[in-house]
């Protein structure tokens, strides 16, 4: 297929992804801030969603502090925040109008019409009083996205590369989610507030039931570590987005692109055969950071590899 | 002025055609009609039928008004159109080959030759190039209005890259989806086809030798006005929707550039100018074209659809000639109407222009969409002046026409329904054969008593029935 339009699938697929992991992290931070905590925690966590996404400098030229409605108003509608739900919705979308003859009518008219209802709405509007559910519009709408692109659209060319952005942006998603949360829960760690902690990350990635169903124990920062990490049956886990692209990279391969696929092997193989303990030896911020740097890596292979126009 | 009105006739009885439809309107709540219209509006928002404007917001999209009263054409009034299409389109292309070969037409004085030779329009690459099968303009769009003695006239030929026609379809769509129970009381011919009869012309189009032809849409891109056409098109044809970048020439040869390396591409089916198509010969500073595009197609190793150097042929100041090459090249009388022309390069002409400009409608030789016209009854005095001092400095650049009676059909608008006018852009195909799909594309000019039907200046659509009997 055209290199282009493989281009916009891509970065179409990213786009949303994103939207729906800002919309979990922006929901866990939002949820866990309703139980008791001090002014310092509450600060705390809002921070860790700019740090998460590296935006601590363009948030603080706009905002004087850090708290839970000036966060959401600079993440959620922001238009001038490139990384706000709102921009990524605004990016996914002008990405599927120049490939709208690619993908199917049910998909276009999908994202189309989150498009338009999010546009016309205020911050306001969207979430002062019920964030919660805006948070649900978004990942209703991501999901009926996938739902619809799962049902309706051929397996080829343009079906792989829409696979290869979600895949690439949801590693990055949850190794970033991880590295954060990781330690600010650890540091932090007082005994009563751990099980709220750590549940709201597990809920963040969709993954409390299946934590509870893969341990059947109490939850353990090891375990969450080892389940986002390693578990190959957890769609948001690491190892599952990794064997994914690896399978993907070898479908769409071309003539040049036999060392991307290489390293995407390596870095699977290093999930695949690996044992929590041993990351955790290493140190697990360490680790995490190798991956994502590997992770962008590979995202720079496969934009020359086939992108590039 | 007296207009022919589609549905009634002079003494108000409904017109054969629109029998069973009047029927049916009169039995419906009213109300039925503004809630259907508003659902069409949501349909049509969600989809992203819409245009690009210009010079607005950028990236701004506006939907076109869909009028949810179709216009009905009976088959006898269709077949005589379409015999008229048909002949007209044969000699148009007849005069392409024509003036890029042996310029018979020329040289017999039929047309004076500067008037082609020295027309901007005109392509001197193209002198001498052999297209297969001798096709120029594979889709011609002919704008027909209905004057006040019922005839139907051809008002402009679209030759270069006429659009609209995913309008017709989609309209065709609405109004199945909006009132099915009409298509269960009429016979309408369909027209969703028409991707596929492009698609085979496509093919068909393709150089010598070429067995399975690459084709594919060559856009602006998703700014421009009618990229929803380009998409629309591309995807119903299953074809590559490509822009200029994603193209380059190699060894005479068009590639694309794809994630399993480049690709040859057989057909290109370009909805960009001659002007912008490739930097290397017509305007350097195009972004939009390919380097070497020209070289490829001189050598025969794709085909361009449209061929280069069509608009020499649709040029309001050829226009007044085409009735001239209907009877020069196939020995036959026009079926179809022209509309009485005066060229401003005349200077008989100029004078009758200028002792007239209140009653007649001038337009640029080169301007399209409906921009750059006066239409003398609706003008101030200071319009008419400023076009008589226009006329003055640059009479070549002006040709005048009378204010034409454009037909109405009656029209759902804010205050009810009311008449208003309409003209019809049917799509005609040629290679081969030539091939069409009943009916085509009706624009309505949404305010009362306004004769401009194009949808940059507010005009809106109508779905076009031709009835099967």
């Amino acid at each position: 297929m055209l290199s282009r339009t493989a281009d916009h699938l891509f970065w179409m697929s990213r786009y949303l992804e994103r939207a729906e992991n800002l919309a979990r992290l922006l929901d866990v931070t939002w949820q866990y801030t309703l139980v008791p905590l001090s002014d310092e925690a509450q600060r705390q966590q809002w921070n860790a969603v700019l740090v998460l996404n590296s935006l601590e400098v363009p948030f603080t030229a706009k905002y004087a502090e850090v708290n839970g409605d000036s966060v959401l108003r600079f993440m959620v509608r922001d238009e001038g925040n490139l990384s706000s739900i709102y921009a990524c919705l605004r990016m996914a979308r002008e990405n599927a109008h120049a490939v709208r003859g690619t993908i199917t009518n049910e998909m276009w008219e999908t994202i189309n019409t989150a498009w338009l209802e999010l546009r016309e709405q205020s911050y306001e509007q969207l979430v002062v009083n019920e964030p919660g559910e805006f948070f649900e519009w978004v990942k209703a709408r991501v999901s009926l996205l996938r739902g619809v692109t799962s049902g309706t659209m051929l397996r080829d060319e343009a079906f792989d590369f829409i696979g290869l952005g979600a895949l690439l942006e949801r590693a990055d998603n949850t190794a970033r989610l991880l590295d954060v949360k990781y330690y600010v829960l650890k540091s932090s760690d007082d005994g009563t507030s751990d099980f709220y902690a750590w549940g709201a990350l597990l809920r963040a990635v969709s993954a409390f039931e299946a934590y509870r169903r893969t341990f059947r124990s109490s939850i353990q920062p090891e375990r969450v570590a080892e389940l986002l990490i390693l578990n190959g049956n957890m769609p948001r886990s690491l190892a599952f987005c990794l064997e994914g692209l690896v399978k993907t990279l070898r479908r769409v391969a071309n003539d040049q692109s036999t060392e991307t696929l290489r390293q995407a092997g390596r870095l699977y193989a290093t999930l695949r055969y690996g044992r929590i303990e041993d990351f955790l030896q290493e140190g697990l911020h360490e680790f995490l950071t190798d991956f994502m740097k590997h992770i962008y890596a590979l995202g720079d292979r496969i934009s020359r590899d086939f992108l590039v126009v | 002025m007296p207009f022919y009105d589609e549905m009634y006739d002079d003494a108000g009885a409904v017109r054969p055609g629109y029998r069973h439809y009047v029927e049916w309107l009169r039995s419906i709540d009213p109300e039925r009609l503004s809630r259907k219209r508003a659902e069409a509006d949501v349909a049509f928002r969600r989809v992203g039928i819409t245009f690009a404007v210009y010079g607005e917001e950028a990236g701004k999209e506006r939907l076109i008004p869909f009028d949810v009263i179709p216009r009905i054409l009976p088959a006898n009034e269709w077949r005589l159109i379409e015999r008229g299409l048909r002949q007209r389109v044969a000699a148009l292309n007849r005069f392409l080959h024509d003036i890029y070969h042996e310029q018979e037409i020329l040289r017999s004085g039929i047309i004076p030759s500067h008037v082609v030779t020295e027309n901007r329009q005109y392509r001197p690459q193209m002198q001498g190039l052999a297209v297969p099968g001798g096709v120029y303009a594979h889709i011609a769009g002919i704008d027909l209005v209905r004057a006040d003695d019922g005839l139907f006239y051809v008002l402009e030929d679209n030759l270069r890259v006429p659009s609209g026609v995913s309008y017709m379809i989609e309209d065709r769509k609405m109004m199945m989806r909006l009132f099915p129970e009409l298509f269960v009381r009429h016979r309408v011919a369909p027209v969703q086809h028409y991707p596929d009869l492009l698609l085979a012309q496509l093919r068909a189009a393709a150089p010598a030798g070429v067995d399975d032809p690459t084709c594919v849409l060559l856009t602006p891109g998703a700014f421009n006005s009618a990229y929803f056409e380009h998409t629309f098109l591309a995807q119903q044809m299953g074809i590559d929707l490509v822009e200029g970048r994603d193209l380059f020439v190699q060894d005479e040869t068009v590639y694309m550039r794809t994630t399993q390396g480049p690709k040859r591409v057989d057909v290109i089916y370009r909805r960009v100018d001659d002007d912008f198509l490739d930097p290397e010969v017509f305007r350097p500073d195009s972004l939009l074209g390919v380097p070497g595009l020209l070289r490829a197609y001189r050598a025969g190793r794709v085909t361009l659809a449209n061929a280069i150097g069509t608009g020499v042929a649709d040029d309001k100041s050829i226009y007044p000639y085409v009735p001239a090459m209907i009877r020069f090249y196939l020995g036959e009388e026009p079926i179809l109407h022209n509309v009485q022309t005066w060229l401003g390069r005349d200077p008989q002409d100029l004078r009758y222009i200028l002792a007239h400009l209140p009653e007649l409608v001038v337009k640029e030789v080169h301007g399209s969409g409906g921009k750059g016209m006066l239409i003398g009854p609706m003008a101030s005095t200071a319009e008419i002046e400023e076009f008589r001092a226009k006329l003055r400095t640059q009479p070549e650049n002006y040709v005048a026409q009378p204010t034409l009676a454009l037909s109405t059909c009656p029209t759902f608008v804010e205050e009810g329904i009311a008449p208003r006018h309409i003209d019809l852009r049917p799509f005609v195909l040629s290679g081969k054969a030539i091939e069409m799909v009943p009916g085509g594309l009706t624009r309505v000019a949404l305010e009362s008593g306004s004769l401009v039907v194009n949808s940059s200046q507010g005009g809106g659509t109508k779905d076009t029935w031709v009835l099967e009997c």
